[in-house]
């Protein structure tokens, strides 16, 4: 009987990559791919509902689409200090690349917040869904009661759609902290979450959705505990990837959305 | 790591070294500009399914803007191109089966 030898001293020989680049980043391709269609399903639900609606209200006035538009600038500019970081990265700059990335968190939480004072100042006149807290003096007065109540799919695709939008930059400005600070994004993480908490009231669904940052912070210290590491260009490059994304499904939330449901006087 | 992982990182970065900071620059200005026409489009109160058309349009090109430029996609090789973006638009094109149904609901006067 023939025996097969391997020689000992052959290095390994690897194929090339089929897609040309790195596998973390075919990884995060094939993430996005995925959650896009996510956002598909909510866009056309969202459409859906408007084609089928023939009352489909109107909610947007002036003041919303000029925040509408300063959140959209916010991220659009997030998207130029990504690119800017990511190049940086390349560059083995590490001070501008922590600053770049830094400005881009700002301009995500500038997002967040502006958001956040629109779902409020909504919810305040009356579009709002059953899940969320009563609010004292909602039921009787309000622009919106009766847009709730006659036309709930408007209220559910609205939140469901510009929440889970919502969810992703936050999560978004939360993996680019790890990426820039690391461990020492952690403790700033819990002194947010302790502020979204403690400074929104009760009956507002941030008080209770804030909690999502402790749980992401905990997730964040285990993550960071059992695989401590230095993050490289990569790293960074396949942090824009995502946030980019996040950008890019906002290009069809603002119009779709925001702009088609303006009521201009 | 994996050396040939590392190689491709390098080759991949050193792709990104030779784009100029300017470029990042004008694509930003393009997408503001385009989202400025969106909102001046707004205040026209055009009809809704010319204004729907000319809104999504613009989208399309802002999106194609930040995945070409921005998420490097302009710079990947063919296949990467075609694969990821065929199946993405594939996908979403079939969704639009059900427009057809929410059209149907309106004819037949469902309250």
């Amino acid at each position: 009987m023939a025996h097969a030898t391997l020689p000992q001293d052959v290095p390994a020989v690897s194929e090339p990559s089929l897609f040309g680049t790195y596998s973390k980043k075919i990884g995060m391709w094939l993430f996005l791919l995925s959650d896009s269609l996510t956002f598909g399903a909510l866009l056309y639900a969202y459409s859906y509902g408007r084609i089928s609606t023939p009352n489909w209200p109107t909610p947007f006035h002036s003041q919303s689409i000029v925040n509408a538009t300063v959140m959209t600038a916010f991220l659009l500019t997030s998207s130029l200090t990504m690119v800017l970081a990511v190049r940086a990265a390349v560059q083995g700059d590490a001070k501008a690349r922590r600053l770049w990335l830094l400005a881009t968190m700002a301009c995500g939480m500038g997002f967040v917040i502006l958001h956040g004072r629109e779902w409020s100042k909504l919810i305040a006149e009356g579009l709002t869904l059953p899940i969320f807290p009563k609010m004292a003096g909602q039921e009787s007065d309000g622009e919106f009661v009766n847009v709730s109540k006659t036309v709930p799919q408007f209220a559910a695709t609205f939140f469901g759609l510009t929440g889970m939008h919502m969810l992703h930059v936050t999560l978004g400005v939360i993996y680019l902290g790890i990426i820039a600070l690391r461990r020492n994004f952690i403790p700033i993480l819990l002194v947010f979450w302790l502020a979204a908490w403690l400074g929104t009231p009760v009956y507002s669904p941030f008080h209770y959705a804030a909690h999502i940052l402790l749980v992401v912070a905990v997730v964040c210290s285990i993550i960071l505990w059992l695989k401590p590491k230095v993050y490289d260009a990569a790293d960074v490059e396949v942090a824009g990837l995502y946030w980019h994304f996040v950008d890019l499904v906002w290009m069809f939330i603002f119009p779709l959305v925001y702009l088609m449901s303006a009521k201009i006087l | 790591m994996d050396p040939v992982q590392l190689a491709i990182e390098g080759r991949v970065a050193e792709q990104h070294r030779h784009h100029g900071k300017s470029q990042f620059f004008w694509v930003w200005g393009a997408l503001l500009v385009m989202t400025a026409i969106e909102v001046y489009l707004t205040y026209q109160n055009l009809q809704p399914v010319r204004m729907l058309t000319i809104l999504m349009g613009l989208s399309l090109v802002k999106a194609a803007l930040i995945i070409g430029y921005f998420m490097h996609m302009k710079y990947e090789v063919s296949r990467m191109k075609w694969l990821t973006m065929c199946s993405l638009v594939a996908c979403l094109a079939l969704m639009m089966i059900f427009f057809p149904d929410a059209v149907r609901i309106i004819s037949l006067g469902v309250k």
